[in-house]
């Protein structure tokens, strides 16, 4: 069957495919996700490091590196859809990147909350100024702004819009966040996270680290999936369409 | 386009010279804030100096914050941003002169006044020139993304607040290179010019993209 490349950019059509399709990544999520946490909790080394080893609280790096890694990737992907909303003016993408948002927000406060409960253990303090703490609670701000944003303004089309700029404009401000890293001065800020490589770590633990960030991936598709069909019901509710689609479901 | 441009810089200076309160509260809300530390975390001299950069550069952020909303509020209100909009000439053109008054007339005054408030952090001599020098780069940068938000929020219940919100995560790189380059000048002062640097290319990328930015953002709010 051959079908228009917009064919799914329509709500209505995209409505029953991403129904369709969240219980898979939900399912993926919550399979990937049972075996990367047992990978993480007993096929990886009781203690890691040298003369100073971390003990068993390191296992938060599983949940804490890829809460990290999908708080930054999903604000791209807001900021994607909110370009390809200005771009071609269609609805869905708004409507995307306004349910993908909360989860990118959660997702940053996550990797906050752990990296508190590993900073604790290993540094002694539960928050410290340091450049990358520093930026990811800039991208919590500009998460909420972008939330924000989008819910102050009533009339729907008009939010879409101003969040989408919004986003946009914080997408520019994102490298600038990542250039504190390497700050002029060395020795004025001392980064308490080391620069880290692939390549150094141990394959259990980095299997454990890419399993959960792949179920963190799958879980933001079907969450953000949920939120899109309520979206759409919600700004559509007085179409046909609509209207068929409850009656099939049976809903009254 | 240069000639639309100074038309619209001279327009807006002339209605903020008509009433000039709008103008001193922004100063005096920044030299009151700035005034406000050292009574409430103590005054020793050590401690004032080191807080010093900061605070100037706080209370500069929030000063120039609190101004953004009026910036395109009276033009939206009586209808004459409307008109603009209908010109032929690039509405952008049209921002970046009101960008360049509003700066003129809330960010300069800052500017001028800074060293006073560096004596009362008992900073002196090469750290008080570098703080002018640093909000003189500086607080161009603030109006033109402040002005982002300003076009965002335009007309919204609110939107005091919500501004703040929206604005202050992308002031926060000028914030820490610019408090940063006082606080290094006043150790070494050869230190201060990859911050100072940083914060020209803010500049000039917050010049580049702003005004275009604010157009399409007034667009989505005037429709």
């Amino acid at each position: 069957m051959k079908r228009h490349w917009f064919h799914f950019s329509a709500p209505s059509t995209f409505y029953s495919l991403a129904g369709r399709m969240t219980p898979w990544f939900l399912a993926l999520a919550v399979i990937t996700g049972l075996i990367s946490l047992y990978w993480g909790f007993f096929e990886t080394p009781d203690r890691l490091g040298g003369s100073n080893p971390q003990k068993e609280y390191y296992r938060i790096i599983f949940v804490h590196v890829g809460s990290a890694w999908m708080s930054m990737w999903l604000y791209v992907v807001v900021a994607g859809w909110s370009a390809l909303g200005l771009v071609f003016n269609t609805r869905l993408s708004y409507m995307m990147a306004v349910s993908v948002a909360p989860t990118g927000a959660i997702f940053t406060f996550l990797a906050l909350f752990t990296g508190a409960f590993w900073g604790k253990p290993s540094w002694g303090t539960w928050w410290d100024w340091d450049p990358r703490l520093t930026s990811e609670l800039v991208l919590f701000f500009l998460y909420v702004g972008y939330l924000a944003l989008h819910s102050a303004i009533d009339d729907a089309r008009r939010a879409d819009r101003a969040a989408a700029l919004l986003a946009i404009v914080g997408l520019v401000m994102v490298p600038v966040i990542f250039w504190s890293i390497n700050c002029p001065d060395p020795n004025q800020c001392a980064a308490l996270h080391q620069r880290s490589s692939m390549s150094d770590i141990d394959g259990n633990i980095l299997f454990g680290m890419l399993g959960l960030t792949f179920a963190f991936w799958m879980y933001s598709f079907a969450t953000s999936f949920m939120r899109v069909r309520s979206i759409i019901l919600e700004r559509e509710a007085d179409t046909t369409w609509v209207a068929e689609q409850l009656q099939k479901e049976g809903v009254r | 386009m240069f000639r639309t441009f100074l038309v619209i810089l001279r327009r807006d200076i002339t209605l903020a010279m008509r009433r000039r309160t709008d103008v001193l509260t922004t100063l005096f809300f920044f030299v009151i804030v700035a005034s406000l530390f050292p009574l409430g975390v103590g005054s020793e001299k050590e401690m004032l100096r080191f807080l010093g950069p900061g605070v100037v550069w706080v209370a500069a952020l929030l000063a120039s914050m609190l101004a953004l909303e009026r910036l395109f509020a009276s033009d939206h209100a009586d209808g004459t941003l409307e008109q603009m909009m209908l010109t032929p000439q690039p509405l952008s053109v049209l921002v970046l002169g009101k960008i360049c008054a509003h700066w003129l007339l809330t960010g300069l005054p800052l500017v001028l006044v800074a060293p006073l408030i560096g004596l009362q952090y008992h900073l002196d001599g090469m750290p008080l020139v570098v703080m002018m020098l640093a909000l003189l780069i500086g607080t161009p940068v603030l109006s033109l993304i402040g002005a982002i938000g300003a076009a965002l929020t335009l007309g919204l219940r609110g939107g005091g607040i919500l501004l703040s919100l929206l604005v202050l995560p992308l002031y926060i790189p000028v914030l820490v290179y610019g408090s940063g380059a006082v606080a290094v000048s006043t150790i070494d002062l050869a230190d201060v010019q990859p911050f100072m640097a940083l914060l020209g290319a803010f500049l000039v990328l917050a010049l580049a993209f702003s005004p275009l930015a604010t157009a399409a953002a007034l667009r989505i709010s005037v429709e």
